[in-house]
């Protein structure tokens, strides 16, 4: 089975490669979200960073949700997820090796660019590495959890908007947990317990995520 | 009753508004789900009354 | 012979049998009924009318009797769809997907009651009609959830792949409700000030106390009531060729 793993996140990194479109959209897109936010509200300093890690994680959050939807939509539409589905392996690990790919191309891109954007809405620098955790450890999470989602509304049209309507409820405690900890670390104090919390979050969607989004793929 | 008269139930010392939309809001929106619910199974009642009319 | 990981009671496997369902459901409607209305009517009187008023919040407290039952059913609701869609999914149930989706539309309006008679009674007690306290906050957040899964039951045309995705979905969203609340609470006590929640319930006496108990109860008869109406009519229309129902008296007329 790990080698079926194995395969399918090299198919699918190899898909991604000859389309590097995928990869780079959804990163434009968080740049472009943050530096909206100051054109949008106001370029002062004090305010921005008040605001930075909110708007951080909000921001995080849309990318992900934006290459969220091709997630199966593409082997879906060419027949070869039911392909996939027919081979002798359980449904969750073919979950699991895509929403890996996924986050190698949507989450990781995010959390190495954002010390960058930390600077552009004037996040103290020592936030930065809890920023940088809190990602690392979100946004597995939030490819985890929309992939239930994508695999509900696959063969679904207008699946889009669907999906952010189905998943938006579920991110809101990653969202919450996410921003407080970079909050608090900008204002020195421990963020142990949020990255703990953050992390039960993330092994939560583990367990649960294979499961919902194997068998509503096979629907 | 709490109140000395009709009126003053109606104003409720000021808060009437509120109270009154409050349950207003209730009785309205529950309501709608009622009636829903039963033009629904009346029109399933009809469909399939015809169904059976057409293949006895 | 349907295949289960635990052996179920026969009564258990009758309740998915759409015909018993049917003929007993209707049998019950009309008692859920005048349940429902007899002790809305006698909880809203009782309350509006005749129970003492609060000393802090004078008469809008009076809210509580529509508030608190309206909050209380739409997670009952939620989680009880969850549950139904669960049966469906083990035990291979139809009628139970049915009930499910019976479930939404109520759920979701009492979920809507909730928020505005929760944002109406905020106006006198705080001055504004919406507070990002924890309570409202995570009503909404539900409120998202029942909209999802109404959008995800009404996009998916085949019926029955509707009734295991909309499962599936009830499910997640049920584990998640917990999580969400335990967050939203988290996030208010770090920035709300103040520590009073609309619907905290502090000892009331039995005059305060029993009105609401009534609408609360009247308002679960009104929630099966409504339930029994949608899923009877949802088999009506499935089950359209079925010889028990081609031959029913509601169809002969007999």
């Amino acid at each position: 089975m790990i080698r079926f793993m194995l395969a399918i996140i090299r198919r699918d990194l190899l898909l991604v490669a000859r389309q590097p479109a995928e990869m780079i959209n959804p990163l434009v897109f968080f740049v472009l979200v943050i530096a909206l936010f100051p054109l949008g509200i106001s370029p002062e300093a004090s305010l921005l960073s008040q605001t930075a890690a909110g708007v951080i994680w909000v921001a995080a959050m849309l990318a992900t949700l934006l290459s969220l939807e091709l997630l199966f939509k593409l082997d879906h539409d060419d027949g070869s997820l039911e392909q996939l589905l027919l081979a002798p392996y359980p449904s969750w690990s073919l979950v699991l090796a895509k929403v890996f790919v996924h986050w190698l191309v949507s989450g990781l891109p995010l959390i190495l660019i954002s010390p960058l954007i930390a600077t552009m809405l004037f996040l103290p620098s020592h936030a930065v590495p809890a920023l940088m955790l809190s990602l690392l450890i979100g946004t597995p999470t939030l490819s985890l959890l929309g992939a239930i989602g994508a695999a509900l509304v696959t063969g679904v049209r207008g699946g889009g908007m669907l999906l952010t309507l189905l998943i938006l409820p579920l991110y809101v405690p990653v969202i919450i947990f996410g921003a407080s900890s970079v909050a608090a670390a900008a204002q020195g104090m421990p963020i142990d317990g949020y990255m703990a919390l953050l992390a039960a979050m993330f092994v939560f969607a583990l367990m649960i995520t294979p499961w919902a989004a194997g068998s509503a793929l096979k629907l | 009753m709490y109140f000395e008269s009709l009126e003053a139930l109606w104003n409720m010392a000021g808060h009437g508004s509120y109270v009154w939309s409050s349950y207003g809001l209730f009785v309205a929106l529950l309501g709608i789900n009622i009636w829903h619910a039963r033009s629904q199974n009346l029109k399933a009642l009809k469909q399939a009354k015809a169904f059976v009319r057409r293949n006895p | 012979m349907t295949q289960s990981i635990w052996r179920m009671p026969r009564w258990f496997h009758q309740m998915g049998s759409p015909k018993w369902f049917y003929d007993f459901g209707g049998v019950l409607q009309p008692w859920f009924a005048v349940a429902a209305f007899v002790l809305l009517t006698w909880g809203a009187v009782w309350g509006l009318a005749f129970a003492p008023a609060d000393y802090q919040q004078g008469n809008s407290f009076r809210i509580m009797y529509v508030h608190v039952p309206s909050a209380i059913l739409s997670q009952s609701i939620f989680l009880g769809m969850a549950v139904a869609g669960a049966i469906g999914l083990i035990w291979k149930m139809k009628v139970a997907f049915m009930v499910a989706r019976s479930c939404i539309a109520i759920g979701a309006t009492f979920t809507a009651i909730a928020l505005l008679t929760g944002a109406i009674w905020g106006k006198p007690t705080w001055g504004a009609y919406w507070v990002w306290d924890a309570r409202l906050t995570s009503t909404l957040v539900l409120f998202f959830l029942y909209a999802g899964v109404m959008a995800l039951n009404q996009a998916i045309s085949d019926r029955q792949i509707a009734g295991k995705a909309t499962a599936i979905l009830a499910i997640v969203g049920t584990i998640n409700i917990p999580i969400i609340k335990y967050s939203v609470e988290w996030w208010n006590t770090l920035h709300q000030s103040s520590s009073f929640t609309l619907t905290e319930k502090p000892s009331m006496p039995a005059d305060m106390y029993l009105p609401l108990l009534l609408t609360v109860l009247g308002s679960y008869c009104l929630f099966v009531l409504v339930v029994l109406m949608r899923t009877r009519a949802q088999i009506l229309q499935t089950q359209s060729g079925a010889s028990w129902l081609m031959q029913h008296r509601d169809i002969t007329g007999a």
